[in-house]
Parts: C-alpha cells; sequence; structure tokens
C-alpha cells in the first residue's frame, strides 16, 4: 500500500478521464489529510473523488441547516468521522449519574443525523465506527461497569451495527477493527493530536481511506464475485498426484490444520454467496477424489461452480471459467500458492486479482483477512444458491450442444417469467441486482433497498421484476425495469438491467412485449429509452435498435401504434 | 552527526516532503520563507523527519522552532 507521501503525490495528476463521484467529508477533529489521501487513493482505484470538506467540526450545523453548503453539494456519499478522542472529551464533562447514558444519546444523535441526511439527499453515508480507548479508570472491571468509556464505547460501536442494520442507506466503515490489526499505537500519535487536533496518523491514514473506498466501490458496484482456487499446497497440503489421498495435509493434526480453517472460510464465502471455482494443474479425476472421498475435507464438489482440472496453462482455464460464468474478470480472484503461475496469470488476464500468498500456509488466512477482498454492499437469500445457478447453468449448456438449432432449445427449455411491480419481498434482491449488474445495463444507475421502496410507492414510477424459471431450475428475479411518467404520452426507460446468467433466451423480447402491453393499457404513446455507455456495457450498445426503436439522439423511440409482439418462447407465470 | 550532515538530510527531507526540487533549506530558513511550508505541511514534515532520524519529537520542541537551526538543535540533541 502506498504511504502517505506517496498519494499525496497524485494530487498533482490528471483526474479527468476517472469516474467522478462527489463525497462529503465531514468530521468532528480535523479531517484535511483524511481527505488527500481519499482523494490520491481514488486516483489509483480510477475514481476521481470530487471532494466537499466541511469546516472543522460542523457536522450538526451542515445537517440540519436545509440550505446548508452539504446540500447544495449534492454528494454520492456523505462521510461522517466522529472520534473517539471527542467522545472521551464528552464523557469526561458529564456528571457520573449521567455516564451510562453516553452510548444512548450519542447513538439517538447519529440517527437524527442519518435521517435528516437521507431525507434531503440521495447519498449514501459513510460512518466510522469507534477506535478503542480503555483509559483504564477501572481496570479489566470496565468491562462489567456501565458507566465506564469502554463499556458505553464499546455499546456504542454494537447499537451503530444494530442501526446500520435496519438503515439501507448507512454503511459502517469498521475502523475498529482496523485499529486491531495495526495496533493502537500506530493509529494515534498523541503529539500529532495536540498539535493539530488530527486523531489519526501519518501512517494509519491510508489504510483508512483504504477501507473506506473499498466500501465506496461495492456501493457503485464493483466487487468481486468468484474466488478461483488452485489445490496443491492451497486448498490441501502436499500433492495429490504424488503424495496420494491418504497422504495430503488436511485435518485437525499440525499443518493440515491450515489448510481446514482456510476451507471453512471459503465455504463461509460460499454461503455468502461468491462463486467458488478450482483451476489446478492435475487429472480431473484425481483432482476430484479429495472432494469426493477424504473424511476431512470442508469443501465439497457441490460447493465448486466450476472445476477446470487438466494440464493447460491456467490463464486459459481461468478465461474459460469466466466464459462460463459470464462475469468480469476484475470481480474474480485467483489463489495459487505457486509464484510462477501467479505471475503467468497476471501478466496474461491483468484485470484478476491475485494476491501474493505468503509462503508459509500457516499464514494464508490472516493475510487474506486483511487484504478484505470481499467487501459487499448487500446480502440476500438468492447469494446463498448463487452456487447451485451456476451448477444448473452448467447443465443447461451441455443441453445446448445436443439441439440442432436455437429455437428447438429453447422451446425445450420451458421456459416462464413470474412479472411483478416492486414490492417488500423483491425489494432486496433489485437493489441488489441494479449494484451487480454491469454488462445488461442501459443506464447503469445503482438503487439502494432504500430508493426502490420510494420508487415503488411513487406515482411517476411504474416498475417491473422478472424472474425465470425453466425445467433445469429457477433463475430467480433476474431482470428489472423501471418506467418513469414523462408526460401522458411518453414512458422512459429509466432503467433496464438483466442478470446475464439468462442472455439469449429470448427475454429481452418477452420483456419488451410485457411492457408495451402495460404502456398500451394506460393509454401511452410511446417508449423512450436511453443507452448510457459505460467501460462494461457495450454488450446492450445495440439494444434499443435491434428492438425496432427510433434513433433520436440521444434517446430512442418506440412507437407502439404499429408494434408486433415480438417472438419468444416464455409464458406469463400464473 | 555534524550540524552540517542534519542540514543536508533535512533538505531532502523538504524536497521529498513539499514536492519541490527547488527548495532552499539554511540554518536560518523559517517557515515564512517556503511557500509550501504551512501548518499542514508542517506535520508532515515533522513525521518524515522523526522517521529518518528515528526520533520523536515532544509536541512543546515541535511549537518551540523558531527556524530550521533548532530543528538541528532538537535532532542533534534526540540523537544523544
Amino acid at each position: 500500500m502506498k504511504n502517505f507521501l506517496q498519494l499525496k503525490k497524485n494530487l498533482k495528476k490528471d483526474f479527468s478521464n476517472l469516474k467522478t463521484i462527489k463525497l462529503a467529508v465531514l468530521g468532528d477533529t480535523a479531517t484535511q489529510f483524511l481527505v488527500q489521501a481519499l482523494k490520491g487513493m481514488g486516483y489509483d482505484e480510477g475514481f476521481n473523488f470530487d471532494i466537499w470538506e466541511a469546516d472543522f467540526n460542523q457536522i450538526e450545523r451542515q445537517v440540519h441547516d436545509p440550505s446548508s453548503d452539504l446540500y447544495q453539494f449534492k454528494p454520492d456519499v456523505v462521510i461522517l468521522f466522529k472520534s473517539s478522542h471527542k467522545l472521551l472529551g464528552k464523557y469526561n464533562k458529564l456528571a457520573m449519574e449521567k455516564h451510562t447514558s453516553l452510548a444512548k444519546n450519542e447513538l439517538d444523535a447519529i440517527e437524527t443525523i442519518y435521517s435528516t441526511i437521507n431525507d434531503q439527499l440521495n447519498a449514501k453515508v459513510v460512518y466510522y465506527n469507534y477506535t478503542e480507548i480503555d483509559d483504564s479508570v477501572f481496570g479489566n472491571y470496565a468491562n462489567k461497569t456501565e458507566s465506564s468509556f469502554l463499556f458505553q464505547l464499546r455499546k456504542l460501536n454494537y447499537e451503530l451495527m444494530v442501526l446500520a442494520s435496519k438503515k439501507s442507506n448507512l454503511f459502517l466503515c469498521d475502523v475498529s477493527s482496523l485499529q486491531n490489526q495495526v495496533g493502537k499505537l500506530n493509529v494515534f500519535q498523541p503529539s500529532m493530536y495536540t498539535s493539530t487536533e488530527m486523531v489519526w496518523s501519518i501512517d494509519f491514514l491510508p489504510k483508512v481511506a483504504n477501507k473506506t473506498i473499498d466500501l465506496i466501490k461495492a456501493i457503485f458496484g464493483k466487487f468481486k464475485k468468484c474466488v478461483i482456487l488452485d489445490l496443491d499446497n492451497t486448498t490441501w497440503g502436499g500433492i495429490i498426484g504424488d503424495d496420494g489421498i491418504e497422504n495430503i495435509h488436511i485435518g485437525s493434526l499440525g499443518i493440515g490444520k491450515a489448510f481446514t480453517e482456510f476451507q471453512y472460510w471459503v465455504k463461509k464465502l460460499k454461503n455468502r454467496g461468491i462463486i467458488v471455482a478450482v483451476c489446478s494443474k492435475n487429472t480431473e479425476s484425481v483432482a476430484k477424489e479429495p472432494f469426493e472421498r477424504h473424511p476431512d475435507m470442508i469443501l465439497r464438489l457441490e460447493d465448486i461452480s466450476v472445476f477446470r482440472a487438466n494440464w493447460d496453462n491456467k490463464a486459459d482455464n481461468i478465461r474459460q471459467i469466466q466464459r462460463i460464468l459470464n462475469i468480469g474478470f476484475d470481480s474474480m480472484v485467483f489463489l495459487d500458492d505457486n509464484p510462477f503461475e501467479r505471475n503467468m496469470v497476471r501478466e496474461n488476464i491483468p484485470d484478476i486479482q491475485v494476491p501474493e500468498l505468503p509462503e508459509d500456509p500457516t499464514n494464508y488466512l490472516e493475510y487474506l483477512y486483511e487484504l478484505n477482498l470481499f467487501e459487499t454492499v448487500s446480502f440476500s437469500n438468492e447469494d446463498q444458491e448463487r452456487t447451485k445457478l451456476y451448477q444448473i447453468e452448467a447443465e443447461r449448456a451441455k443441453a445446448h450442444q445436443k439441439f440442432a438449432n436455437e429455437e428447438d432449445f429453447l422451446k425445450n427449455l420451458e421456459m416462464c417469467s413470474d412479472v411483478k411491480a416492486f414490492n417488500k419481498f423483491n425489494t432486496p434482491r433489485v437493489a441488489q441486482l441494479s449494484q451487480r449488474s454491469n454488462q445488461f445495463n442501459l443506464r447503469t444507475i445503482r438503487y439502494s433497498e432504500a430508493d426502490i421502496e420510494k420508487i415503488s410507492k411513487s406515482d411517476d414510477y411504474f416498475s417491473f421484476s422478472f424472474t425465470l424459471e425453466d425445467k433445469y431450475g429457477d433463475n430467480g428475479l433476474i431482470c428489472v425495469v423501471i418506467l418513469q411518467k414523462e408526460n401522458a404520452n411518453v414512458l422512459f426507460v429509466e432503467t433496464w438491467f438483466m442478470s446475464c446468467r439468462v442472455l439469449k433466451r429470448g427475454m429481452e423480447n418477452f420483456v419488451l412485449n410485457t411492457i408495451v402491453d402495460f404502456a398500451k393499457e394506460h393509454g401511452f404513446a410511446q417508449i423512450k429509452g436511453e443507452y448510457i455507455p459505460t467501460a462494461k456495457n457495450d454488450m446492450v450498445k445495440n439494444h434499443y435498435p435491434n428492438l425496432g426503436f427510433e434513433e433520436s439522439h440521444p434517446y430512442f423511440i418506440l412507437d407502439l401504434d404499429n408494434y408486433e409482439d415480438k417472438e419468444n418462447y416464455i409464458r406469463i407465470k400464473k | 552527526m555534524t550540524r552540517s550532515e542534519i542540514l543536508e538530510q533535512i533538505k531532502e527531507i523538504f524536497v521529498e516532503t513539499l514536492d519541490n526540487e527547488e527548495i532552499t533549506v539554511e540554518e536560518s530558513t523559517k517557515a515564512i520563507d517556503i511557500d509550501e511550508w504551512d501548518s499542514l505541511m508542517h506535520v508532515l514534515l515533522v513525521d518524515a523527519m522523526e522517521k529518518h532520524f528515528e526520533v520523536r519529537f515532544k509536541a512543546s520542541e515541535i511549537q518551540d522552532w523558531k527556524d530550521v537551526s533548532e530543528i538541528i538543535d532538537s535532532i542533534s540533541h534526540n540523537l544523544n
């Protein structure tokens, strides 16, 4: 990671070609260096952060004045930093009998700040939780004394998590765990605080910026979706082809423990929706044997979405995996103990992330924890089903090969779709899909659950969500369209995105038929679409012309009078 | 380490930290003589000097510095 001075040098660079995101930073201590670290690190991550920084200690004034600079600025993300030192200062000034209510009062104030911002702005709020300070007034007894500062601080951190779990636009940036990683001595430098009112040391700032940007990247749809594992000496100890199934290291003895714990970690990732694939130089049957027969293996074949074990080079195998999963290389992580393979993959597939695993496997996990590879801003039931979906997709791909033409294949799938407006059941998935869809996404607007709720209640919007089922299984909710009433005649397609899992099934035609029917029923004469190009959505460049829309720069217009239903083999699920 | 050796190294730290090759630093140089040397930069200079010389300045020392010669005083004092 670059140090602060290196990040500062970035400030002189040309940001003009980078994606602009507007950040507002408000703190109760001095934030100038934090702002510089964010801006500088943003450059390396491909962002032009347009940052508005509140004057020192202006959080409440800015938030509670509706005409304040904060609201004029209209940020995409509001970063709030209330420091533990100021919290301690408050505690110190309170009368003894009020110490027990510190956490509750602070939490109420934070909730009010959040709600006020949320009412005024369409922005995500990032809040730094509290790094621990033990003032050692009670010693260990602080842990059983509600009025101790440590008790109140920890309670506040816990209550913040509870609050964040209920407020969909509130995200906590966990600087407390960051302090645990690097140690308090490296976080806080008393002399600097005394002379500058800055609580974070020069060396800690890049780490905070990094953690913050991880979160911002996830908010804007950049996160990892898949981990690809090497096997020998990565997933288990030893070489299966040479050592045999009895002699590989896995289980509770010796070095095997490290691999068992590693596998538990991968299994947890899989359960939370990360796709797990295997890429190994091995004979396939030999490589699969431990997954099928070894009693101590935690990962089993049903956990693996795509299994590639052969003697071809790994870059080619990873490209194969990418084709089957149909996700960007930049959303993949490749874990391999062998530096040669790592470099080979890095050189051939620059976008994939390939961590420099430590030489000693016992260090794998701590190293991986620290990298924070798998940031996310949502979690739904669908995530837990993802592995199965991709396995079914592999089966479908096999079936596809049996049919001579596309039409027969599609008919044979017996597809049906459940069409619904947004409701409280599908809201989490709709919001999540808006964050995950990059390729088949016409305008790439990201929605939070709160945004989706607002749309579902608005009279100016009509919402559609589509599922797709076939005889192999249910893909779940895979497509979303949001129509905005522009005037009595025209419906504007504010958003149309679809999961790439269901490409080439005729879903586009089905969706268009559905919205045209709706538009006609409600007396509209035209549907108007727009394509906003991004680095990733080239696939839908000609989406509207292909569907028969006329170009009327920068929009595409479909007249409903002469519309003929588009052919497809999907029926509406009753 | 002699005063002139310390001055020489301080000069390099200034050039590197302030990101300006053309800075001249003498014992008599004051913050007001260098455009970039504001209170924020001062924090970075202190941090860089502490790392380079492997010393820790007291907050009171930092506040009392009037020019570079006094910084050198602090460093040589801390080094001994």
